[in-house]
C-alpha cells in the first residue's frame, strides 16, 4: 500500500546507516526484564562479534547479578526471531548483522530475579 | 402613525439553519475544487453534504454566551484554591506526577486539536461539520488554556511543572502522544476525524478523563478537577461529532467502508497504546485510587467499545483488529510501563517510586493472574535496591517501535514472559515494531513512518546537544549533554521520588500548616 497525497510523496529514511557513528544493533535478553526492552547501540560492522561478548554485553547488563553466571558456551542466539550460531571471531557483517539488525540471546538456567524474568 | 409590527421570532430550527447551513455559499471566482482541494483524495465520497446532522444545533453566538459562563465558574475556582493554598489538601504530593504527564504530554495534544479541527473546518464543504469543527477547534484552544492555568498554582512549589513546552519537542517519552497526534494532524480531514473525534474521543476519551478527573477529585486537586467539569460539556458534544461523522462517511457511499474500517484498526490501536501511559497512572500514580486500569479497560474499553461495534456492524464495521490483543494486555501494559519509568527515571521529569505494602495488596487483588507472578517480585527487588542505595537505573538506550515510539516492552499476546518483536524491511532499510498492529499500520504507508523522530536514533545522530557541545571532548559525558539539552533540572526534576525535593517540601509545608 502507499500513502495517498495530493501531491508526489517521497522523503528519505531519517536513520540510514551514514548518520551514525557505526551501524545500530539491537540487542535483548531473554527472561531479564530489568532492561525493560532491546538495547540499541552502535557497533562497527568489521568489529568480530566477540566484541559484542565481551564488551557491548558486560557494559549494558553487568550490573545484573545473572550476568557473571552466563556459561557463554551454552547461550543460544536469535538473529530476526531466528536461530542462529554466531562465529565470534568473524565480523558482525559476515555473521549477517547490518544496520538495524536485531539479535536476541537466552541463557539457560538464568531467567531473572525471583522467578520473575527481572 | 402606522401601527408598528413586531418582528417574528426566529425558531430554534430556523435560527440554527440561517446560522449555519445559511452561511455557506457556492464558490464562483474559483471552482470549488480549487477552494477545497482536500475532500476528495482520501478516497471518501460524500454525494450530500447536508445529510450531516448536527445534534446539538449550537450556534456561535450561543457558544460564546455558554463558554464564557463556565470560565467565569471555572477562573473563580482557580484563584480560590491558589489563594488559600489549596495543594495543601492533595492526597499526597506523589499525586502531582500524574499532573506532571498531564500537563507535559496531554495538555500539548490539546492544542494540537485546535488546529487540527480548524484544518478539518476549512477543508469540509458541508456547513454543519464546519461549524461543528470549528467549535470543536475553540473548546481545544480553550482546553490548553484552562488547563495551563488549573495547573501551573502547583508551578510556584513543585518540580517538573516548568518547562512542559520546551519538553514536549524534545524528551524521549514525550514523542509518544507527539507522534500519536502528529500522524492524525498530517492525515486528510476525514483521517483526522475517524482518528480524533472517533476512535479517541468516542471510543477511548473516557478512559483518559477517567484517571485524571476522578482522580483529581479523589486527590483533593479541586484545581484540576474544576477543569474537568468546565471541560465535561464540551466533550459530550465531541463524542457526538465522532459517532455523526463515522455514521455519515459509512451512510454515503459503500465503498466508504474499507476506508473507514482501515483508520479504525489503525486509529484504535494508535490511541491503546497511548493509553498505556494513562493505565500507569490509575494503577501506580493516584495515592487514592480510582479504580484499576483492568477495571476501566473491561467497562470502557471491552464493554461499552464491544457494544459499539455490534452496534456499527449493520454498516459492515466490525471491531478493530487489535481489539483482542488489547484485552490480552489488560493484566499488563501498566506494570510494564511503571517498571519502565522507574528504572529510566533518570531521565524523565517527574517521580516515580515503590508502591508501599498497601498498594502492593492492592495491585494483587486487582490483578490475580498476573501481580504476584510477574510484577510484585520485580517491585519488592527494586524496593531492596533502593533502600540498600543503588536504586536500579537503566542506562541502555532501548529499541523504540518505529510506530508508537514505545520501548519494545510490551509482550507477545498470551505470553507475558517473552517480548514481543516485529520486523519490516522497506526499500533495504530494516524497521522494528512492538506489535502486528503497529507493523500493520507501517506496512500501510511505509513512505510516512520511515520520517519517525526517533529519540533514541536521534541522540545517536547527535542531535540532541546543544548548539557548540563538542561530543569528541575528553570525559565527554552523553547523558548529562542530553539532559542539558532537554533543559531538566537535574536532581530536582528527575530521579525517585523518595528523598526528592518535593517530598520533603510537601512534609514540611504541611507539618507547618498543621502544627504550631
Amino acid at each position: 500500500m502507499a500513502v495517498k497525497a495530493v501531491k508526489p510523496y517521497r522523503f528519505p529514511p531519517r536513520d540510514t546507516v551514514e548518520k551514525f557513528p557505526a551501524p545500530l544493533l539491537f540487542i535483548g535478553w531473554e527472561d531479564h526484564f530489568m532492561f525493560v526492552a532491546p538495547i540499541c547501540v552502535p557497533v562497527p560492522s568489521e568489529a568480530p562479534f566477540q566484541v559484542v561478548i565481551d564488551k557491548v554485553l558486560p557494559e549494558a547488563y553487568g550490573q545484573h547479578p545473572d550476568f557473571a553466571r552466563i556459561e557463554w558456551d551454552k547461550v543460544e542466539w536469535f538473529r530476526s526471531g531466528e536461530p542462529f550460531r554466531p562465529d565470534p571471531a568473524k565480523s558482525l557483517k559476515e555473521n549477517g548483522l547490518g544496520h538495524k539488525s536485531v539479535i536476541r540471546f537466552r541463557t539457560p538456567g538464568l531467567e531473572g530475579i525471583g522467578g520473575a524474568y527481572f | 402613525m402606522d401601527t408598528r409590527l413586531e418582528k417574528k421570532k426566529l425558531s430554534l430550527r430556523e435560527r440554527y439553519h440561517l446560522m449555519t447551513r445559511g452561511l455557506g455559499w457556492e464558490p464562483t471566482y474559483q471552482p470549488a475544487d480549487k477552494v477545497f482541494p482536500f475532500t476528495t483524495y482520501e478516497g471518501i465520497k460524500i454525494h450530500d453534504w447536508d445529510k450531516f446532522e448536527d445534534p446539538f444545533r449550537l450556534t456561535m453566538d450561543a457558544y460564546w454566551k455558554y463558554q464564557g459562563e463556565k470560565e467565569k465558574k471555572l477562573y473563580a475556582v482557580i484563584d480560590a484554591f491558589a489563594q488559600n493554598n489549596g495543594f495543601l489538601n492533595i492526597s499526597d504530593a506523589r499525586y502531582l506526577n500524574a499532573i506532571k504527564i498531564f500537563i507535559q504530554g496531554v495538555t500539548p495534544l490539546e492544542y494540537y486539536a485546535h488546529r487540527g479541527f480548524a484544518f478539518a473546518g476549512r477543508h469540509f464543504r458541508g456547513e454543519g461539520l464546519r461549524v461543528a469543527c470549528q467549535m470543536q477547534s475553540l473548546d481545544e484552544l480553550r482546553h490548553t488554556q484552562t488547563e495551563i492555568h488549573a495547573i501551573s498554582p502547583y508551578n510556584r512549589f513543585f518540580n517538573g511543572f516548568h518547562h512542559p513546552r520546551h519538553w514536549f519537542d524534545r524528551m524521549w517519552y514525550l514523542s509518544v502522544p507527539k507522534s500519536f497526534f502528529e500522524d492524525a494532524n498530517t492525515g486528510g480531514p476525514f483521517e483526522f476525524l475517524t482518528a480524533i473525534s472517533f476512535s479517541f474521543e468516542y471510543v477511548l476519551t473516557n478512559l483518559l478523563f477517567l484517571p485524571f478527573m476522578s482522580g483529581a477529585a479523589y486527590n483533593g486537586d479541586l484545581s484540576t478537577v474544576t477543569f474537568g467539569f468546565s471541560a465535561q460539556s464540551d466533550e459530550s458534544r465531541h463524542m457526538t461529532l465522532g459517532i455523526e461523522c463515522i455514521k455519515f462517511m459509512l451512510e454515503q457511499d459503500e465503498a466508504n467502508v474499507p476506508i473507514v474500517q482501515h483508520w479504525i484498526d489503525k486509529w484504535f490501536w494508535r490511541g491503546y497504546r497511548v493509553l498505556t501511559l494513562v493505565g500507569m497512572m490509575m494503577d501506580y500514580m493516584l495515592p487514592k485510587r480510582v479504580m484499576s486500569w483492568r477495571e476501566a479497560w473491561e467497562i470502557y474499553g471491552e464493554q461499552n467499545g464491544g457494544a459499539l461495534f455490534n452496534d456499527l456492524a449493520r454498516y459492515g464495521i466490525r471491531e478493530p483488529a487489535g481489539f483482542r490483543d488489547a484485552i490480552d494486555g489488560k493484566d499488563h501494559i501498566s506494570h510494564q510501563a511503571w517498571l519502565t519509568f522507574y528504572t529510566y527515571n533518570p531521565l524523565a521529569a517527574f517521580h516515580t517510586w515503590v508502591p508501599t505494602d498497601a498498594e502492593l495488596d492492592w495491585l494483587s487483588a486487582k490483578y490475580p493472574e498476573s501481580f504476584d507472578k510477574y510484577y510484585r517480585p520485580r517491585l519488592l527487588y527494586l524496593r531492596e535496591q533502593e533502600k540498600a542505595g543503588k536504586p536500579v537505573a537503566n542506562k541502555n538506550l532501548p529499541l523504540l517501535c518505529n510506530v508508537c515510539q514505545i520501548p519494545m516492552f510490551f509482550t507477545e499476546p498470551g505470553n507475558p514472559r517473552m517480548i514481543c518483536y516485529r520486523e519490516s524491511v522497506y526499500e533495504g532499510e530494516r524497521y522494528h515494531f512492538c506489535s502486528d498492529h503497529c507493523k500493520a499500520i507501517f506496512d500501510h504507508e511505509p513512505e510516512k513512518y520511515v520520517q519517525s523522530w526517533l529519540p533514541v536514533q536521534q541522540i545517536l545522530q547527535g542531535n540532541c546537544f546543544k548548539p557548540g557541545t563538542d561530543p569528541t571532548a575528553p570525559g565527554f559525558d552523553p547523558v548529562a549533554a542530553v539532559l542539558d539539552y532537554y533543559e531538566l533540572n537535574v536532581g530536582r526534576d528527575n530521579f525517585w521520588y523518595e528523598g526528592s525535593e518535593d517530598q520533603r517540601n510537601f512534609a514540611a509545608w504541611r507539618a507547618a500548616a498543621q502544627n504550631n
